[in-house]
């Protein structure tokens, strides 16, 4: 085998067949990184991520992480969900209550072959900030602790698949606040694959790197999660949760005025963004601009308190919500969104290749 | 001395048959009661009705078909005595073989509940974790099905101390062998001796009584209700 095993691609091909709903996938995943499989509620997210698990058995299947075979039934392969090394984290915590958190970890660290640990207890309760619940029983600990305790309790396997499945849907908007920045703390600290399932969009565009689309049981579209959210025949790219995101580095901070100067493209103006806190130069960041916070102009605006201005290309004009369309731009090779009026659309011309500046009105940091 | 060395024989007798149905109840009851709460064969409802027979049969119609069944014409008793044992009416192992039967639901269904409370959560995170099933079931399982076992426990230590017609029916009333507190009773009272019999029963009620208030705080305490 010459592949490297890391970043060997995920494979996994599920037929699942149940009363009145199908599951029926054929996924490519990359071997690294966050993916998020995403899509409503009954599209069979949560059926798939138990499937590649093995706790559910998919008729036919074929799965093969890190260039290990997990299910072949065209090979009569099949291995139960305990001798896959994989680390699952539930939507409701599902800590065993009868031990301290410390037993809860060590339950499935002692079950980790000494030779395929990677992950230190320390580390695993390091990155989750669990140190001081280490002797408390789940009973005594609030939500957001219970899940970042079942993360640390999956972590601490060196699992080598990570499936997730709605971690912080269990949790309110301040628990989930408090959860979110070890999840993407864990991400880019550890090597290992994730795929994260999720119905917020939000929670998506801030972790994953690559997305997969579901719809009723079938996998809509898959790829780049920069690109897919700004596609205009997906539906992400419609309605008040547009947005598009940006990788970019950091040029500047100006203490003075909390005003952070990012890079996105080569020979484009840097973007211009409040923020409270300080960021070095050089620093990787990731920025998510909403469609409902970019304006467009035929002529490059002056005297205008918006910051940031580009210079785009109209690619194509698409339907949103009534009396409003929803613009797709290219500024350089970089997708931006914005919605716009049905007015100003027909008072501008708007329409595929016709050139405009892009007022951006908002600019939220994703990490 | 308020007990005669008959009375005190009879305790005697009846707590070690009480003990011995209860440590047997919970080893062959475990995996039933974990079969029902996890099964979706259609045997599940028939052998649930089953386990429930003696809640509501009379204890006498028990005893009257183990006596058929055991005695030395029943085909037991006649396996028993092919395998040149002796057979077991009117001994303490025919005793112990009724109290087996008689407390069975008072085992099952709380063992049963136990484990159904659980659900399939704590036993697929610990698959994930990987614990393979036998591992998953005594590092996972029973730890959390403890307040059932308690349960089970003591229901059917209870149940059998209270036992009469299934004794009097398999066992007789063999002193030592077979006469146990509540056959005691029953003779102190035909031989009208009601201030022995007082002793006894008066022990029985207080016996009952502290049984039940045990069980009502230790299911407070553990949060699981007693089914």
């Amino acid at each position: 085998m010459t592949t490297d095993i890391s970043t060997a691609p995920i494979l996994a091909r599920l037929c699942v067949a149940r009363p009145g709903f199908t599951l029926d996938v054929d996924l490519q995943l990359p071997g690294r990184g966050v993916t998020a499989l995403f899509g409503p509620s009954g599209c069979g997210k949560t059926t798939c991520l138990r499937a590649i698990a093995g706790l559910e058995r998919a008729q036919p299947g074929h799965v093969v992480v890190g260039g290990d075979t997990w299910q072949d039934d065209a090979h009569m392969i099949w291995r139960a969900p305990h001798e896959r090394g994989l680390g699952y984290v539930f939507q409701e915590p599902s800590l065993f209550d009868h031990l301290s958190v410390r037993g809860n970890i060590d339950y499935g660290l002692q079950r980790t072959p000494v030779a395929r640990r990677r992950v230190a207890l320390e580390q695993a309760v390091e990155l989750l900030g669990i140190d001081p619940l280490l002797g408390r029983r789940p009973a005594a600990l609030s939500g957001g602790e219970r899940q970042r305790v079942a993360m640390a309790r999956a972590l601490a396997t060196s699992p080598r698949l990570l499936l997730m499945d709605e971690p912080l849907s269990a949790l309110d908007s301040e628990r989930k606040a408090e959860v979110l920045p070890y999840l993407q703390r864990l991400h880019r600290t550890l090597d290992i694959p994730v795929l994260y399932v999720s119905h917020a969009i939000d929670e998506v565009a801030r972790l994953a790197g690559h997305m997969v689309l579901m719809r009723e049981g079938r996998v809509r579209a898959q790829g780049h999660t920069e690109e897919l959210i700004v596609r205009l025949d997906l539906p992400l790219a419609h309605g008040d949760t547009a947005a598009a995101v940006i990788d970019g580095t950091v040029l500047q901070h100006d203490a003075a005025d909390h005003v952070t100067t990012v890079s996105f493209a080569q020979g484009l103006p840097p973007l211009q963004l409040v923020s409270p806190v300080a960021h070095t130069a050089g620093e990787a960041i990731r920025l998510r601009i909403q469609a409902r916070d970019v304006s467009l102009a035929l002529t490059a605006p002056t005297d205008t308190s918006i910051l940031n201005i580009l210079p785009a290309t109209v690619m194509e004009v698409g339907d949103d919500s009534p009396g409003q369309r929803m613009v797709a731009l290219n500024v350089g090779t970089t997708r931006l969104l914005a919605r716009v009026t049905q007015r100003s659309a027909q008072a501008l011309a708007l329409a595929p290749g016709k050139a405009v500046f892009a007022q951006v009105k908002g600019i939220a940091i994703v990490n | 001395m308020p007990f005669s060395q008959a009375d005190l024989a009879a305790i005697g007798l009846t707590l070690r048959l009480a003990g011995t149905t209860m440590v047997l109840l919970l080893v062959l009851c475990t995996p039933l009661a974990w079969w029902l709460a996890h099964t979706s064969s259609r045997w599940r409802g028939p052998v649930s009705a089953v386990v429930a027979l003696p809640l509501v049969l009379p204890p006498t119609v028990i005893g009257f078909y183990l006596l058929v069944t055991l005695g030395p014409s029943g085909p037991l008793g006649q396996f028993m005595q092919w395998l040149g044992l002796p057979t077991l009416p009117f001994t303490f192992w025919g005793l112990v073989v009724g109290s087996l039967i008689y407390s069975l639901p008072f085992a099952v269904q709380p063992l049963q509940h136990a484990f159904e409370a659980i659900g399939q959560r704590p036993l697929e995170a610990a698959a994930t974790l990987g614990a393979g099933p036998i591992d998953r079931f005594f590092t996972v399982a029973l730890p959390l099905a403890r307040p059932g076992f308690i349960t089970a426990a003591i229901l059917s230590f209870a149940h059998t101390v209270g036992e009469f017609g299934v004794v009097l029916m398999l066992g007789g009333n063999i002193p030592g062998v077979t006469r146990v507190v509540s056959v005691q009773i029953y003779d102190h009272v035909e031989a009208l001796e009601y201030a022995h019999a007082h002793w006894l029963a008066g022990g029985m009620v207080l016996f009952s009584f502290a049984v039940l208030l045990g069980l009502s705080l230790a299911s407070r305490r553990s949060g699981t209700l007693v089914q």
